[in-house]
């Protein structure tokens, strides 16, 4: 197949384009997201992005917050931001964080002014946000301006077998072309991590990620009360047939094909070193993984699943693939891209990946995705440990 | 003959059931992804869909290898052609 060279998308003050319009009211914290629903039940055509965090939080754990609320502000899938926050300082900072990218962006706190108040400033600068971004056409990007994750989810045999080695395939094809490569899910990769630190492009990167896998393994055995056993696999992996971490590990890691990775992130660090594929580190949940994917400026996501998981994410779509023909029986609304025929035979891995860059194509294009249909919008917080 | 069961690498000692379940005493086709060949094995057990099948006798300690790689141990000996998950192969991290 020929594979196109461009595809429809929004282009963004910065350089980046967007798959998607969005023009978000981002709470800076818990205690705010009334008012940020408020505002996006006013104006039609907004997104409130509601999550449980942003109070007494402090160090490393700050620092991801920070970062996270920043960069869904600065993704490219957004064209205006409104932020609220209770108080004006940590607003401020996410308002100027946002503001680099040179799109429209407004800050708001409750103190002093009260939820009512604030939710009629907000909603007449969200409504000035929302009628200036509608008038925004697509036009023709570069297919280098795709930056894609991936994460797999409630993954069995046949993701590791077919729809897992779909998006390897599919990354092989695209990597050549200049599209920015995500995967992450640190404890996922737990029994292939020897063979994934051989995949760094330099020693640096093998080195890094050995250092990031060891960290989080000395995580989980000091916090285990047991063994991991009944969350790694988890009941529906193991229903699906996936008996161990090992041989979860060695499925996941066929998402990246033959593919090399140049450099390891921080979760939700924007990559700096250009095209190519970078290994993040993340919590292998999928709405805390696809989350912090968006947080680092990824536009598009693929999620190869085999019993069905059904994430989705506000400002990523998030295209699902999956080769288990009882799911795509059981489940069919969810799947964009169907692949059982490899089972059968009918389809060879080639075919396959052709099949998902049409489908990735037709989504950056604006075809929605089946989570978007459904109204998946997970936006989920990683939080690194308890607040002060 | 169609394909009832698929096997990642030749080095591997367990394939995957790809067919909606195989039943005791079924002769099944298996495809070997790596070299595109193809050998044939009888069921001992009913194995659904994304379930392990035995390819040879495997005795407790043996490791099992999955796409050419350590996936586990096995905990319980098992034969040829019986089911293998969690009721009698392990993992080796925790």
């Amino acid at each position: 197949m020929e594979i196109p060279k461009s595809f429809l998308g929004y282009k963004r003050e910065n350089g980046r384009a967007g798959t998607r319009n969005h023009v978000i009211i981002l709470p800076v914290d818990d205690i705010s997201n009334a008012c940020a629903e408020a505002v996006a039940n006013n104006i039609k055509g907004t997104i409130a992005l509601p999550h449980s965090y942003g109070r007494l939080q402090f160090g490393a754990d700050l620092e991801l917050h920070f970062r996270t609320m920043i960069g869904t502000g600065c993704n490219p899938n957004v064209a205006a931001v409104i932020v609220i926050g209770i108080e004006p300082k940590w607003t401020k900072k996410i308002v100027d964080g946002i503001a680099k990218t040179g799109k429209p962006v407004e800050g708001f706190h409750i103190e002093r002014t009260g939820d009512i108040g604030t939710t009629m400033k907000a909603s007449k600068k969200a409504q000035e946000f929302v009628m200036w971004a509608s008038e925004k056409q697509r036009e023709e990007c570069p297919l280098s301006d795709l930056w894609i994750s991936v994460k797999c989810g409630e993954s069995d045999t046949t993701s590791g077998l077919a729809a897992n080695p779909t998006v390897g395939n599919l990354m092989d094809k695209l990597e050549p072309l200049g599209v920015h490569l995500c995967f992450g899910e640190t404890s996922e990769l737990t029994g292939a991590e020897k063979v994934c630190a051989t995949r760094g492009a330099t020693k640096e990167a093998s080195e890094k990620f050995m250092n990031t896998w060891n960290n989080y393994n000395d995580f989980i055995l000091k916090e285990a009360t047991d063994d991991l056993s009944e969350s790694q696999p988890t009941a529906g992996n193991i229903a699906g047939g996936l008996t161990t971490i090992e041989e979860k590990a060695f499925g996941n890691f066929q998402k990246i094909g033959n593919c090399k990775f140049i450099d390891v992130l921080e979760p939700a660090e924007e990559p700096t070193k250009g095209k190519g594929l970078y290994f993040m580190d993340t919590s292998s949940a999928a709405a805390e993984c696809v989350t912090l994917q968006a947080a680092a400026g990824f536009n598009i996501h693929l999620f190869p699943t085999g019993q069905g998981n059904i994430v989705g994410n506000p400002i990523e779509p998030v295209v699902k693939l999956t080769a288990n023909p009882l799911t795509v029986k059981g489940m069919g609304e969810h799947i964009d891209c169907d692949v059982s025929k490899i089972l059968t035979r009918e389809m060879n891995m080639s075919q396959a990946g052709d099949e998902l860059i049409k489908t990735t194509l037709r989504v950056a294009n604006g075809r929605l995705t089946c989570a978007e249909a459904l109204g998946h919008k997970e936006f989920v917080m990683t939080k690194l440990y308890r607040s002060a | 003959m169609a394909t009832d069961i698929i096997i990642h690498d030749k080095k591997d000692n367990v394939g995957v059931v790809v067919i909606e379940k195989i039943t005791p005493k079924q002769d099944c086709s298996c495809w070997i992804m790596e070299d595109d060949s193809t050998v044939n094995i009888q069921s001992l057990d009913e194995i659904p869909l994304g379930h392990k099948i035995a390819m040879t006798d495997l005795n407790k300690g043996d490791t099992i290898l999955k796409y050419g790689h350590d996936i586990g141990k096995v905990v319980k000996s098992t034969k040829k052609g019986e089911h293998v998950h969690v009721h009698n192969v392990k993992t080796k991290k925790w």
